[in-house]
């Protein structure tokens, strides 16, 4: 990664943004499976429960539960036009550092696989902030539970993956995604479907020509070390629930320090 | 977007969270659609009591919709469904915005609304 760069939020708009912007369609059609732990923590929420989904992606995690409500944003417009389409929950076009929530408004939140995209230690705080902010507070009457948020992030200790990242590795990394020729082609003439298993395979035994076609995005990512995501969210004011390692990422489930807010109170 | 939605919906600039008049964000110029839906009685029941009635009612009048009662009905008055539960999915879920803007009520600012997907990335200089 060039060190000239200065990174930040011009950083991530093109090494970021951009980059999910031109690949929504492709990266929806890799990304249907829920990964176990968020699938966990959103089948155990109580009905009704009313909640954010911060970075929603394809909405992936919106067909979980349907017996909440979830309000999901993404900063790629190309996502939210396809993560709208899961009834009953709404997705709007936001960044995260400026979420449109009223503050302390839901019950619980979710960020996976998001936080890892922004460039600085500051802005991953903010972020993890931004996140704290839209849990209610609990009021104090027994038996009202605390407002949580899941939030998952990449993992630098990734020994087993084909990527072989691991401890001691440059934490800050530029990964590609590759749209091979035929695929791109299809995409530019405007089909957002889903590719069918055959239709995948096809694109695997491309001829050398499209190949030369394909064409790889960088995206940059920030690599958790063990520790980092408590790091952030006690930085944050946050408190972490519990936490764990699973395929490649740490997750964390985070509730605000008590005597945080609402302001005033 | 659904009118629900503008229940968890405020300003996205960070000062104006604070000021009262930021909730609930004004649609204007508002282009409304029906998209039905079936009515989903467990998830009206547990939408209820997070109402922001007083102020459902001020976007509901500003929309030209039809008056809603002063105070928000009770669990008990949605029936298996009552009229009063049909009338709310009808706002609530079914009733949408496809084009037009959502305004602050603090600082003005204009959220744009297009193909029922409102947009709240900030200009540069507002972050
Ligand atoms: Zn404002």
């Amino acid at each position: 990664m060039s060190k000239l760069e200065a990174r930040g939020e011009g950083y991530e708009a093109e090494h970021v943004h951009s980059v999910y912007e031109e690949i929504a369609s492709h990266f929806s059609s890799t990304r249907y499976k829920p990964w176990p732990i968020v699938e966990r923590f959103l089948k155990e929420l109580p009905d009704g429960a009313v909640g954010a989904d911060v970075g929603c992606g394809n909405g992936k995690y919106l067909t979980v539960n349907p017996r909440v409500f979830i309000v999901a944003s993404d900063r790629s417009t190309n996502l939210v036009k396809i993560a709208r389409q899961h009834q009953p929950h709404v997705a709007v076009v936001a960044d995260n550092l400026s979420l449109p929530h009223p503050l302390y408004c839901f019950d619980f939140a979710i960020s996976i696989a998001v936080i890892h995209h922004l460039s600085t230690s500051a802005r991953r705080v903010e972020a993890v902030r931004a996140v704290l902010d839209l849990l209610r507070r609990p009021s104090g009457d027994v038996g009202d539970s605390e407002s949580r948020a899941l939030i998952y992030v990449w993992a630098l200790e990734q020994k087993d993956s084909r990527r072989g990242w691991d401890e001691g590795h440059e934490q800050d990394v530029m990964v590609p995604w590759v749209i091979k020729g035929g695929q791109k082609a299809k995409r530019v003439k405007g089909q957002r479907k889903r590719k069918s298993e055959a239709e995948h395979q096809d694109s695997e035994e491309q001829t050398l020509a499209e190949q030369l076609q394909s064409k790889t995005y960088m995206r940059y990512y920030h690599l958790y070390r063990k520790g980092e995501l408590r790091h952030d969210i006690e930085e944050a004011g946050g408190v972490v629930i519990d936490s764990g390692y699973e395929k490649d990422n740490w997750w964390a489930i985070a509730s605000p320090k008590r005597d945080t807010g609402p302001i005033g109170s | 977007m659904k009118l629900l939605t503008l229940n968890f919906l405020t300003c996205a600039i960070k000062t104006c969270k604070t000021s009262p008049s930021s909730f609930p964000l004004h649609p204007q110029d508002a282009e409304l659609e029906i998209v039905e839906s079936d009515v989903n009685m467990a998830f009206l029941r547990n939408i209820l009591p997070r109402l922001m009635w007083e102020e459902l009612r001020g976007i509901t009048r500003e929309l030209g919709l039809p008056e809603l009662p002063e105070t928000a009905p009770a669990a008990e008055d949605l029936g298996e469904p009552s009229q009063v539960a049909k009338d709310l999915h009808r706002l609530l879920l079914e009733t949408s915005i496809r084009e037009g803007k959502l305004v602050c009520g603090n600082c003005g600012h204009e959220y744009a609304v297009k193909e029922g997907i409102a947009n709240f990335l900030l200009p540069g200089h507002l972050v």
